[in-house]
């Protein structure tokens, strides 16, 4: 009992988490039909902008600065590349996020080395916020909850109750008469990636001293977010929703369950011995395999359902 | 009914299949010195990954992210094989076990094809990138296949010699790569001809419109995917005997990524252009990485700049030139071209010099504040170095857009001349 709530609760902060980067990607995405690779880029940009910032002002300031610095360098991005590019059409939108996402990679490399860098949680929210029966559960877990969720609710409602957020809305579906009516909606265009790069670098923010702040944390997550956005559905900003928080179930728990299909055999009274044919398979465990389970569930789901959980459109 | 078809012999193609041929045959002895024999098998093992990947993104209109899964696993199937020969399981002519490779890529390519090709565009590059990262996280899964973190070695020098052919030195390894890259050439082209290469450039270019003709787009995508994975896979088993050892790294996402880029560098929209890639990808790798710590950066640059700039890679530009030498008006674009040239250099200047300045501060500005660049010596933590590389940088990226604006008119001329021309 106590594992599996310890396990939730880990799994809901970093579902919400996921939340956080597959939400501005699912908006980019159906606003600009390309998915854009650099996304987790980032994130680890923000990440590493907190750890810079926190060391010189703190990590208050930076957790509303490094956000809108990354939100800035999204708009530039889109402002000065995309923009050129989309005359040439998705497959040469695709490439050059794919392209940009290598050079933050590479600028990462450059500016802070190949190691991780120290950014760790502030002592303020360093502790324990309850013990929950012989487990404490650490604060900095409760504070990400809290960031993600207000987020999730401060989209919401810029989404739905916002002049702007009506309009992206209508640019979503009807770009040519929303323009027609007087927006600008390439403007419109540019401040959502903004918001949605914003976003991201809000998750590295706060996951950046939750999780690891090195090079490696975009290749590591990237991949995991498009996952969830085909999972739940291309454009569906719901059905990112419930691929995060599934996709956070998944490998919270997959990690923490040494189950192999040897135990389920000898349940059944059939006993496996290294001989057995395909014995490499059945001998791994949950935990081994946990690194392949959200491709797998991607895989099955591009079977069975290719619209994801909640898409309206395949591909 | 037999048909007769008079055919004038193609002179043109023949001269260009041969030149190639004595030029991959005649380059190691031109080229002596020590790391180029290395570097020419990369580029003759490059060739052949990045073409198969252009079957795809060229000739089919499928952007993959995971084309390093068949060639990995072609490598690894050839490894196995190499070390199953070697113990006298079974007997197959070290020559040919790239051909084992080739089926293994091919395999893979039916198992995980079926699945990815149902859709092209964005939802397959979705699916390859899955797939690949399925497969780079299984290699540290099943240890005994992939051999975990330390790979797999081999040995190719297995049994009697053949005429003297032993594969123990490079040189004999270089002309097998020669000789396979030169049939897969081949091979490949003949495919862009065959009647399934044309429908993939149909599926590419309007797969609504190939449907209504009553072909069926995934089955054309899916062998085209498969005998993608088949070139791809021989590409594999020609790196496992070139280097003797598979890691986990051949079927990383590292290694799509590389493909990809050498292809789209070198140009997808012609049969050419990724044998340029190739060439410019792994030069760029090797020279500019013996140089500096940041090549991955200036390779990432100017990926950025081709697709900004010139989508159609390299092999357009050269394309581009092809009517004006033909109409003799390059003599007017000498001058642009000299300002580009001039003004490109003050940019890139400057930008090296903030790139190497960077990277110098971040890593070692405590220990050795002291630097070389172009060969002048100075102090990365003093202000005046960094002036001076702003103002190149900024300067240089001012006065090449005057530069560009030239060649842009000059260019808008040539083509209404061509134009004239024509009419």
């Amino acid at each position: 009992m106590e594992f599996f709530l310890i396990s939730m609760l880990n799994s809901i902060s970093y579902g919400l988490l996921l939340f956080m980067l597959s939400s501005g990607l699912t908006i980019i995405f159906s606003m600009m039909g390309v998915l854009n690779f650099a996304h987790a880029s980032f994130y680890m940009l923000g990440a590493y902008f907190a750890y810079q910032i926190s060391g010189w002002i703190g990590f208050w300031p930076a957790l509303a600065i490094a956000p809108l610095l990354v939100g800035a360098v999204g708009m530039a991005v889109e402002r000065y590349g995309l923009r050129t590019v989309h005359k040439f059409g998705h497959v040469a939108e695709l490439l050059f996020t794919f392209g940009l996402a290598y050079l933050i990679d590479e600028a990462v490399h450059l500016i802070w080395g190949r190691s991780s860098v120290p950014y760790a949680v502030p002592p303020s929210l360093d502790g324990a916020a309850f013990t929950l029966f012989s487990t404490e559960y650490p604060i900095y877990r409760v504070f990400m909850m809290a960031v993600s969720i207000s987020m999730l609710i401060g989209i919401y409602l810029t989404l739905t109750r916002s002049r702007i957020g009506l309009v992206i809305q209508a640019a979503l579906t009807h770009p040519q008469t929303v323009e027609t009516l007087g927006h600008n909606v390439p403007r419109v265009f540019m401040l959502v990636f903004g918001g949605g790069s914003a976003l991201a670098g809000l998750a590295g923010v706060i996951g950046g001293n939750a999780f690891i702040t090195e090079p490696g944390m975009a290749a590591a997550v990237g991949p995991i977010v498009f996952v969830v956005v085909v999972v739940g559905g291309m454009g569906s900003l719901v059905g990112a929703f419930l691929a995060s928080l599934l996709i956070g179930v998944i490998q919270t728990f997959s990690v923490a369950l040494d189950y192999s299909f040897v135990n389920l055999f000898a349940k059944l009274g059939i006993t496996i011995g290294p001989n057995t044919p395909l014995a490499a398979l059945w001998d791994l465990t949950i935990s081994q395999t946990a690194p392949v389970l959200p491709y797998l569930l991607m895989v099955l789901m591009l079977i069975f359902r290719p619209k994801g959980i909640l898409g309206t459109r395949e591909g | 009914m037999a048909r007769l078809k008079y055919r004038p012999l193609n002179l043109g193609r023949w001269l260009v299949w041969g030149g190639t041929a004595l030029l991959m045959i005649l380059l190691p002895q031109i080229l002596t010195a020590g790391f180029t024999l290395t570097l020419l098998s990369q580029i003759g093992v490059g060739i052949i990954f990045a073409l198969s990947y252009n079957m795809l993104l060229g000739q089919g209109g499928m952007l993959s992210f995971g084309h390093a899964v068949y060639s990995g696993m072609g490598a690894y199937f050839t490894v196995h094989a190499l070390n199953l020969i070697s113990k006298g399981a079974f007997y197959f002519p070290v020559t040919l076990t790239p051909l084992i490779g080739g089926v293994a890529g091919a395999f893979f390519g039916v198992i995980f094809g079926y699945v990815t090709t149902k859709k092209s565009g964005t939802t397959f590059a979705m699916i390859s990138l899955g797939i690949g990262e399925m497969v780079a996280a299984c290699s540290l899964m099943f240890a005994g296949f992939f051999g975990g973190e330390a790979g797999i070695s081999t040995n190719r020098v297995i049994g009697e010699a053949f005429l003297g052919i032993s594969y123990g030195p490079s040189i004999q390894v270089y002309y097998l790569i020669v000789g396979w890259a030169l049939i897969c050439m081949v091979a490949m082209f003949a495919w862009t001809q065959t009647p399934l290469g044309r429908m993939a450039n149909a599926v590419r270019d309007n797969p609504e419109r190939a449907e209504f003709v009553g072909y069926d787009t995934h089955m054309v995508r899916f062998l085209t995917l498969v005998i993608s994975g088949f070139f791809a896979g021989i590409a594999g088993g020609l790196s496992c005997i070139n280097y003797e050892i598979v890691t986990a790294e051949n079927v990383g996402a590292l290694r799509s990524a590389g493909v990809l880029i050498a292809t789209f560098i070198g140009g997808a929209g012609f049969f050419f252009g990724p044998i340029i890639g190739s060439i410019v990808f792994f030069t760029m790798v090797t020279a500019i990485g013996s140089i500096t710590q940041a090549w991955a950066f200036y390779l990432g640059l100017l990926f950025l700049v081709i697709v900004l700039y010139a989508p159609g890679g390299f092999a357009s530009l050269i394309a581009m030139h092809v009517p004006v030498i033909k109409a003799r008006l390059m003599r007017r674009l000498w001058l642009p071209y000299s300002a580009a040239l001039a003004t490109g250099i003050a940019l890139l200047a400057g930008l090296v010099s903030v790139v190497e300045m960077t990277y110098h501060f971040s890593t070692e500005a405590g220990a050795n504040p002291n630097m070389k660049l172009f060969g002048l010596a100075f102090n990365v933590t003093h202000a005046a170095p960094w002036a001076v590389a702003s103002a190149l940088l900024v300067g240089g990226f001012i006065i090449s857009r005057f530069a560009w604006n030239l060649v842009g008119r000059t260019w808008a001329d040539i083509v209404h001349i061509l134009q004239e021309q024509s009419a």
